[in-house]
């Protein structure tokens, strides 16, 4: 018993835990209680710690499988009581609506079940781009904030401070209100080069249509980044044995930009450019930009980068400026040092809450509902719910989508924090 | 181990009672509670719309009075609930509210999958199109290519998709959740078109800062019977909700009036008689008084004076009657006798 201490039980985890200790509990009473308590009666068996904590745990365990079950038996029966249409079929009748912006081929005919395909891939779209711009924004800030430059120390100061305390939806409205209040009509959008034009109907830029044998040019492409890849683990390799060093970065541009253009050529420019062109209302061809697109990406980059930048900034003070001496100490130059130096041992500290403001980006980014942007809740749990009426399976299905989403990005940023972590010898 | 058992007991326990839905008749429940909860817009002039006091007025709003006056001979015994296109049908079928009367067109699978029963058309009206003037549109046939600001969760999402597709036009929709994000959007100039049914273009063009800017274009696209709707399974419920629509109408034929119902009770006419109360059971076979007529047109008027009251010729909106005259007057409005 010298081992037992009161546990609180919070999760399964735990309770595993509790129990193979109940298990090493009571391998050792059984030791000790050579010729000690006798009597294997009922109450012997009840008043066992293992075999007590083993029963509850089976109670409770049951307990939940008959509530889920209890639940689900009767939403069924409620729903069919109500005479409420039930079930998942509807997701292969036609849908009849259209979507502003889709990036996979849907018209009116579409199914219900590609609606929500299409709502999918537009929360991923704005969710991953604002992922890689508010990183890219957030990291900028973040060093700007530690800057001896007085200036630019303050200026990141007021950006975190004000983006970072004004609630996401009050600035997803602003941007939505001031992208369209700043913008002309289409017919006097604001010219830009190559047939492009920016007015309240979003940017409009022409559209490449690949022919034949763009193919191989995309090939050539994907091999010249495996190229490129591989290059630069033989200049690492080299520099590792000789301490010479190579040029990776210009030679990989070369490699990645040259090589393709160069195929392009060869293959006789396999490609047309649709110029986008005002006719009646609107642009007809090129690719379009909606300004709900571009109103909920800025605002959540913008509001995601503040805190990335506070993230970072928290990180990079993290590490010890013992480091940075040393650093110098040993003649490393100030650039490299921060690169090499302090920013590995940063990103032990970073990335673990920079993963939380990943997860957050993609549910902040159902906001865009109320900016008329397209994504999953718009469209899936919007207007089909409405079409449908088939509340409990739309919004479960959703919640589904949102939470493997949160999961799989949690997942890689738990195998990229097993990489980045700090191998101790 | 007590203190493990006893919240695990008492959650399983509250599951337990949570789960069984609510089955009793909707008329107790109204009466035991003391007003009736009514589902209306989040706002729509001449139909639901809280005016400078915050009190609510409208066609349907007064559908919920009449309703109100019905059942407990007070038109103000009425609680709103504002629901947007999205969350009004839901919050019907979950009990939240006892009745819908939120300009919600009548279609068959509504009626027939969401658990729902409309208890009948208290404005018919269709879908058209209100575009700038400055634009220079004449016909809703011109608008190839045009941006439409449209509200989710509706049959106008449904009838815009159609109508474009069968005149082999294209166009861009954008589409809101709530009445006012669509208002400003077209507004702000992110749409050429703003699409509703008809009575609400004629509404939403009022609060623009310059209504004479905005034209609605002639063409109607669809048949939007707007009406009252109902939980399923209560038939009690639904035909005091159905025959409060039927008293109005037939009040109106009548020639019932708020100004004279009391006069009209020493009518020796017996559809009036009938009507009023004084002959025959009526009230109590829908589990009501036998004077819930009275009632009704005493504490709101009968469906003309509402119809003129909130959007008719003498309201700001100005619509005439035209479909919606009695059928008496080559209108649509039709009610079943009170025999």
């Amino acid at each position: 018993m010298r081992h037992c201490r009161p546990g609180t039980v919070r999760d399964t985890e735990l309770l595993l835990s509790t129990s193979l200790r109940k298990v090493s509990m009571a391998i050792q009473n059984d030791a000790g209680k050579a010729g000690g308590r006798s009597g294997p009666g009922l109450s012997a068996f009840i008043y066992d710690p293992f075999y007590r904590g083993l029963i509850f745990q089976a109670l409770i365990a049951l307990a939940v499988i008959w509530t889920g079950y209890e639940i689900v038996v009767n939403t069924i029966a409620n729903l069919q009581r109500a005479n409420i249409a039930s079930g998942f079929g509807f997701l292969g009748q036609r849908a009849g609506f259209d979507v502003s912006q889709s990036l996979i081929p849907f018209t009116n005919d579409s199914t219900y079940g590609r609606a929500f395909f299409v709502g999918l891939t537009n929360t991923l779209l704005v969710a991953a781009l604002a992922i890689f711009f508010s990183t890219l924004l957030g990291f900028i800030v973040g060093i700007a904030r530690l800057s001896p430059n007085w200036l630019l120390r303050k200026v990141a100061m007021v950006y975190v401070e004000i983006f970072r305390n004004i609630p996401l939806l009050l600035q997803l409205l602003f941007w939505y209100k001031a992208v369209l209040a700043l913008l002309p009509q289409p017919r006097q959008g604001i010219e830009l080069p190559f047939n492009s034009s920016l007015s309240n109907r979003g940017l409009i830029v022409p559209r490449f249509i690949p022919e034949n044998g763009f193919a191989i040019v995309f090939a050539v492409f994907v091999a010249a980044i495996v190229g490129a890849v591989l290059l630069a683990r033989w200049a690492k390799q080299r520099q590792m044995a000789t301490g010479q060093q190579f040029p990776t970065i210009i030679a990989s541009l070369g490699i990645i930009i040259g090589l393709p253009v160069l195929a392009f050529l060869v293959m006789g420019t396999p490609m047309t450019v649709e110029y986008p062109e005002l006719r009646g209302f609107n642009f007809v061809g090129g690719v379009a930009m909606k300004p709900e697109f571009m109103a909920l990406l800025l605002g959540l980059s913008i509001y995601t980068a503040s805190f990335i930048a506070e993230i970072v900034r928290a990180g990079i003070q993290a590490v010890s400026y013992g480091q940075t001496e040393a650093a110098a100490a040993l003649g490393i130059r100030p650039g490299i040092a921060t690169r090499l130096v302090v920013i590995p041992q940063a990103m032990r500290v970073v990335i673990p809450p920079l993963t939380s403001q990943f997860l957050n980006v993609t549910k902040n980014s159902s906001l865009g509902v109320a900016i008329g942007y397209p994504d999953l809740v718009a469209v899936f749990s919007g207007t089909v719910l409405n079409q449908t009426g088939q509340a409990v399976e739309v919004i479960m299905i959703t919640m589904l989508v949102y939470l493997t989403i949160s999961l799989t990005t949690s997942l890689f940023m738990n195998w990229f924090n097993s990489r980045m972590r700090l191998v101790e010898r | 181990m007590k203190t493990y058992l006893t919240p695990a007991l008492a959650g399983a326990a509250i599951l337990a009672a949570g789960m069984s839905v609510a089955g009793a008749a909707t008329l107790d429940d109204v009466k035991a509670k003391g007003f009736l909860q009514c589902g209306v817009s989040t706002g729509l002039a001449g139909f639901s719309n809280p005016d400078d006091a915050g009190e609510w007025t409208g066609l349907d709003v007064d559908y919920c009075r009449a309703i109100a006056a019905a059942i407990f001979n007070d038109p103000k015994a009425v609680k709103f609930s504002a629901l947007s296109a999205k969350e009004r049908f839901t919050a019907l079928q979950s009990g939240e509210i006892d009745v819908l009367v939120r300009n919600s067109t009548w279609t068959m699978s509504r009626d027939t999958q969401l658990g729902l029963a409309f208890a009948g058309v208290n404005y018919y009206d269709g879908q058209g199109f209100m575009v700038k003037k400055g634009l220079g549109v004449a016909s809703a046939k011109e608008l190839d290519g045009a941006s439409v600001c449209v509200q989710t969760g509706t049959t106008t999402e449904l009838n815009l998709s159609d109508y474009f597709k069968a005149n082999g036009l294209t166009y861009n929709p954008v589409v809101f959740e709530k009445l006012e994000e669509v208002n400003a959007a077209y507004d702000a100039g992110r749409c050429d078109v703003y699409t509703t049914d008809a009575s609400g273009l004629y509404a939403i063009r009022l609060t623009f800062s310059n209504p004479d800017e905005h034209v609605v274009l002639p063409e109607i696209i669809s048949k939007e019977p707007l009406g009252p709707v109902v939980r399923q399974g209560d038939g009690q419920w639904f035909n005091i909700v159905k025959w409060t629509h039927n008293a109005l109408l037939n009040a109106e034929e009548a020639g019932i009036t708020q100004a004279n119902v009391e006069e009209m009770k020493s009518s020796e006419n017996p559809d009036v008689k009938r009507l009023l109360g004084l002959d025959g059971g009526f009230g109590e076979s829908i589990g009501l008084s036998n004077d819930w007529v009275v009632n009704i047109v005493k504490g709101v008027g009968n469906y003309g004076e509402l119809f003129e009251r909130n959007v008719g010729t003498t309201s700001p909106l100005g619509i005439a009657r035209g479909q919606n005259a009695l059928w008496t007057d080559g209108g649509l409005q039709y009610a079943p006798p009170v025999r």
